[in-house]
Parts: structure tokens; C-alpha cells; sequence
């Protein structure tokens, strides 16, 4: 059987049952404790629990999904306002990054790569509360602009959206740099000598070919950094106010705090339905099968 | 470097064909890379924060504001037992989530590399999805999993604690896993193999001797990003853990209401040097591999 295996143009073997065999028991456990949650959060998203420690008990209660709706379309708003806002300013900060590394690090590539990763070597909280503490009221970013005059003396930075979205761009903007390097690294610099040998100035050779290009990581680093951030709840918590909760929150609280499953449940159903459909809309326009 | 003669030729300010370039064009290079120091320096300002105020003499029990420069927090980096006990809960859940999620999601990938088989596209989207879905459904939706046992097959159900907590972390760490390895095995000369066999080893020799040798950094990689991202996960472990199992994450949280003793930053400082050591060593030793055997 050694020779003879017969393979397609990749190298694969064309088998029936060992494949099934290695798939099982990852498939089964994500089918388990993925997919099958998935459900009971549908199930529980229908029921009703008439007191706090009572069992829910499923009845087709769409009255959940009307409460969800009615009561916290405030923080919806807010959390997609909040995730865009993050994720164009993470766009912003990290293309130019990205494009460094990639065109100009040379021997350092790596290294410079790693700069990127290190600082998410510590937790996630401990990194928020750090930015807690920059932009804390005695803090030197609050003084710095008060000086400048950019702040009155009496306004703050911390407990305002503007600390919110600066938390998310902060905390996801590595799930931008390191797909926008993907791409850009893939890049052949062939192409851009053609672009200069056609007299292309360098603005127009990165709008015409590098630009159109890194499309597909500038497409996968914008989900990767707007679906976490609409979704998270810890820099609302640390650097917000009552005023800046986002659908997070509102999950965390009505799960944990209240144990409201039924319309904690509704609002996750809400929540990751509106995210399908921002998906589904943001790749037809940004479909990356036509730019690869 | 772009590759550009320009470039290689140390003359930043020439093009290709010897032209020198507009002014603008140079302004513009500088422009770039001073807006990528900026994004660095950026990433890094938190974590000089973190650093500093990890020798920070706190006024009151939040180590918030700078008072005076200490030592005495790294003299006694354990003196918060249950913040000690919540970082080796977390270690021995990323070590377990870890093994687990490396096993599966291995077998996955070579099964979807390796194998051409009816089914394998609608494999790959039960891969992917768990990866796009945000961490707080999948927290919320595995809790009402666990509220609810009478939707497990077997009728057994777990109390909210460690077990729990396992169950998720190998949950979102396998579709990772599976994608990682996949990565690194879809430049693999499978044909390697019939070439061991044609030598007369068996099946199981050339997975040993053949093909686990050559599938190892990938895996390996796969694996410390899965042991980093258990460590570091907050958000679906808070929703599963229960009142009593702490983690790591889950016990700075709930104790940042009250306090956050400056032990937390020396920590955090500790874990940080030990990834960066770890980074180093396996980017060196990558080289070292590569340099010899060229794979």
C-alpha cells in the first residue's frame, strides 16, 4: 500500500473512514459545547421565569425578544457605535504599523512583530485598569490636555465614551496589525518597481497596488477587531460611566447579577443576530473572493 | 525593503532609475514611520504603566495613583494568597484546556489537510464559526447549557467550577488549534511518507520517525498560543466558573472593586518576562531550524 496510495493534485489521499475517525472528537466537542448551547440559549431566550429563583420554563415567550428591544436599544446603538468607532481608529493606527514592518523592518521583522504581540502577554483587565490610571483624573493625559487647553479644567476623560472607544482600539488593535501584515508581507515588491517603472509616484503606487492588495486583511482585521469590541463589557465597566453601557454589560448584568436567563438570553440572540447581518452585508461589499 | 534598487542601494531619497525623488514622497516616508513609532509606542504605554506601578507605594487599597517608589511588592510578590491561588487555578486550567485542545484540533487539521473526503468544506465552517461568534454569546450560551441538563445527552450534568471552566477553554482553544496546524501543514509534502514506507517502514513507524518530527512546530506554536489565550481569557470564564472557582482574570475582576494590590502589576510583570523569554527562545530556536533543514 506504500507507493500505490492514491493522491489529488494537493497530496491528499482519498480515504472514507479515517478521516471521520480524527474529526470525531473535536467536531463532537464542538457540537457539544458550541453548537448545542447555541440551542438551549434559543430555548432559554423563549422561556419564562416569574421570580428570581424560580426554574425557567420554556413557553414561546417572545415577550423577551420585545423587552430586549424596548428596553435596551440604547445600548445597542451604543455598542455598534462604539465597536465602528474602534475599529476604524485601529485601522488608522495600525496599517501604518503594519506597513513598516512589512516594507521597511528587513532584518527586524520579527522582532518588530513581536513588539506588537508582547504587550498582550499581560491580562486583558490588568491592561484596561492600566489605561484606568492613564486617564484617570490626576493622570498626566488629563493634565497634558488641560494645559494645552484641548480640556477645560473642569472636564475629564475618564467615565466619557471617549475612554470607552479608546480601551477598545487599545485592546483589539493587534487582531488588526497582524492580518494587515499578512497581506501586505504576501505582496510581491516586483510589482511595485512595475508601478515605478510605469512612473507611478509613490502615493499612487500604494493606492493602486498596495491598497487594493492588503483589502483582505484590512477586511479580516476589521471583524476581528469590531466583533470583540461591540460584544465586550470590561472597558465599558472600567473606563465608563451609567451612561456609557454597551449590550455587554446589559448581558453581564441580567445573567450574573439579576439571573434574568430568559432576557439575558434574548438579548445574546439580538445581539449575535444584528452581528451576522453587518457580517453578511460587510463582506458582499468587501467580499474578499474577487480580490484575491 | 521593498527590494527596489533605490532602497538597497542606501540612497532613500532616489528612485529606481536614479530620479531623485519628490519631496513630498520622502515627507511622506517619514511621515509613515513616525506614525508607526507612534502605534508602538501606543501599544507599549500601558505596560510601562503596568511595570512602574508594580514598585509603586499605594495610598489606600488601589494601587491607582503614583506615590512613592518601592521595592517591597517584589519582596513579597505572593503576599495576596488568593491571588496566588487564583494564577496556579489558571495555570492548571490552560495546562489541562491546553493538552486537550492540542490533541483535537490536531487530529482535525490532518484529517482536513491530509484527506480528501466528502464533508470537508462543511467541516471547515464548524471550525470557523465558534472563532467569529463574541466571547460573551459563547459564555451565555454554555451557561444555559449547564443551568439546563435536562439537553445533555446523557442526562449528566456539572456544577459551574473547574470542570466547567475546562470544558469552555478547550471549546474556543480547538477551532484555533485546527486553523494554526492546519496553516503549517498546508506546505507538506505528504509524499515524504509513501517515500518512508517505500523503505519498508511501517504505518506507525513513519508517523513517529516522519511525520509527527515534521508537523511538531507547528503544533508546538498552536499550542502555547492556546495555553496564552486560556490564561489571558476572561469574559466566557466569568460566565461558567460560579460563585467559588476563581481564575486568575475572574479573581482581579471581582477583587478590583474593593482593591487592586499593587502584588496584581508585580504578577502580570512576572508573566510577562516569562512569555517574552518563551517568544524569544522559539523565534531563536525557529531560526536555528530553519537555517539547518530548511523546513
Amino acid at each position: 500500500m506504500s507507493g500505490s496510495v492514491e493522491r489529488d493534485a494537493q497530496g491528499r489521499r482519498r480515504a472514507r473512514w479515517t478521516p471521520w475517525l480524527l474529526l470525531a472528537p473535536g467536531v463532537l466537542w464542538l457540537f457539544w459545547f458550541f453548537y448545542l448551547p447555541l440551542y438551549s440559549l434559543l430555548r432559554m431566550s423563549l422561556s419564562t421565569k416569574p421570580s428570581r429563583f424560580a426554574v425557567p420554563e420554556f413557553s414561546w415567550a417572545w415577550s423577551n425578544y420585545q423587552q430586549a428591544f424596548s428596553d435596551y436599544g440604547s445600548q445597542f446603538t451604543r455598542s455598534f457605535t462604539y465597536a465602528l468607532a474602534a475599529t476604524l481608529l485601529a485601522l488608522l493606527i495600525a496599517y501604518p504599523v503594519a506597513y513598516v514592518i512589512a516594507f521597511r523592518g528587513g532584518r527586524y521583522r520579527n522582532i518588530l512583530l513581536g513588539l506588537v504581540v508582547v504587550p498582550f502577554f499581560t491580562n486583558f483587565l490588568i491592561r484596561t485598569l492600566a489605561w484606568k490610571t492613564i486617564l484617570g483624573d490626576q493622570g498626566g493625559v488629563v493634565s497634558l490636555l488641560r494645559t494645552v487647553g484641548l480640556l477645560d479644567a473642569n472636564e475629564v476623560l475618564l467615565r466619557t465614551p471617549i475612554a470607552v472607544i479608546g480601551g477598545l482600539t487599545y485592546n483589539f488593535l493587534p487582531f488588526m496589525v497582524l492580518p494587515i501584515y499578512v497581506s501586505l508581507e504576501k505582496i510581491d515588491p516586483k510589482l511595485l518597481d512595475a508601478a515605478r517603472d510605469l512612473y507611478s509616484n509613490t502615493w499612487r503606487g500604494f493606492r493602486k497596488v498596495v491598497l487594493p492588495l492588503s483589502l483582505p486583511g484590512v477586511f479580516a482585521g476589521s471583524l476581528l477587531v469590531f466583533i470583540p469590541a461591540a460584544g465586550d463589557f470590561v472597558n465599558a465597566y472600567y473606563l465608563g460611566n451609567a451612561k456609557t453601557t454597551m449590550i455587554g454589560n446589559v448581558v453581564q448584568d441580567q445573567f450574573l447579577v439579576q439571573n434574568n436567563y430568559p432576557v439575558a438570553a434574548a438579548l445574546s440572540f439580538v445581539f449575535i443576530a444584528i452581528v451576522m447581518v453587518i457580517v453578511a452585508v460587510y463582506s458582499r461589499l468587501l467580499g474578499t473572493e474577487d480580490l484575491t | 525593503m521593498t527590494g527596489s534598487a533605490g532602497t538597497r542601494s542606501g540612497r532613500r531619497d532616489r528612485t529606481r532609475d536614479g530620479t531623485v525623488m519628490s519631496p513630498s514622497g520622502r515627507a511622506g516616508r517619514i511621515g509613515i514611520n513616525l506614525a508607526a513609532a507612534a502605534g508602538l509606542l501606543y501599544l507599549f504605554l500601558p505596560i510601562f504603566v503596568i511595570v512602574a506601578f508594580s514598585f509603586n507605594a499605594p495610598v489606600g487599597r488601589f494601587n491607582a495613583v503614583w506615590n512613592r517608589f518601592t521595592f517591597d511588592n517584589w519582596l513579597n510578590p505572593f503576599a495576596d494568597e488568593a491571588l496566588v491561588d487564583a494564577l496556579l487555578l489558571s495555570l492548571r486550567v490552560a495546562a489541562i484546556s491546553t493538552v486537550v485542545a492540542t490533541v483535537l484540533g490536531t487530529f482535525l487539521a490532518i484529517a482536513l489537510v491530509r484527506y480528501r473526503f466528502r464533508g470537508g468544506e462543511g467541516i471547515n465552517f464548524l471550525l470557523v464559526l465558534p472563532l467569529t461568534a463574541p466571547e460573551i454569546v459563547l459564555g451565555a450560551s454554555l451557561l444555559t447549557l449547564f443551568l439546563s441538563p435536562t439537553l445533555w445527552l446523557f442526562n449528566i450534568s456539572f456544577a459551574l467550577g473547574f470542570a466547567t471552566i475546562v470544558i469552555a477553554h478547550i471549546m474556543f482553544l480547538v477551532s484555533y488549534v485546527a486553523l494554526t496546524v492546519r496553516a503549517r501543514l498546508r506546505g507538506f509534502d505528504w509524499t515524504l511518507e509513501d517515500a518512508a514506507m517505500d523503505l519498508g517502514a511501517t504505518p506507525t513507524r513513519t508517523f513517529w520517525k516522519v511525520t509527527l518530527p515534521l508537523i511538531t512546530p507547528g503544533i508546538v506554536a498552536a499550542a502555547l498560543l492556546s495555553f496564552a489565550l486560556s490564561i489571558d481569557d476572561f469574559i466566557i470564564t466569568y460566565f461558567v466558573s460560579g460563585p467559588s472557582t476563581t481564575t486568575f482574570p475572574v479573581r482581579i475582576f471581582g477583587q478590583s472593586r474593593t482593591a487592586t494590590p499593587p502584588q496584581i502589576n508585580v504578577l502580570s510583570t512576572m508573566i510577562l518576562i516569562v512569555s517574552v523569554a518563551i517568544l524569544a527562545v522559539g523565534t531563536l530556536a525557529g531560526e536555528r531550524r530553519r537555517r539547518r533543514t530548511g523546513f
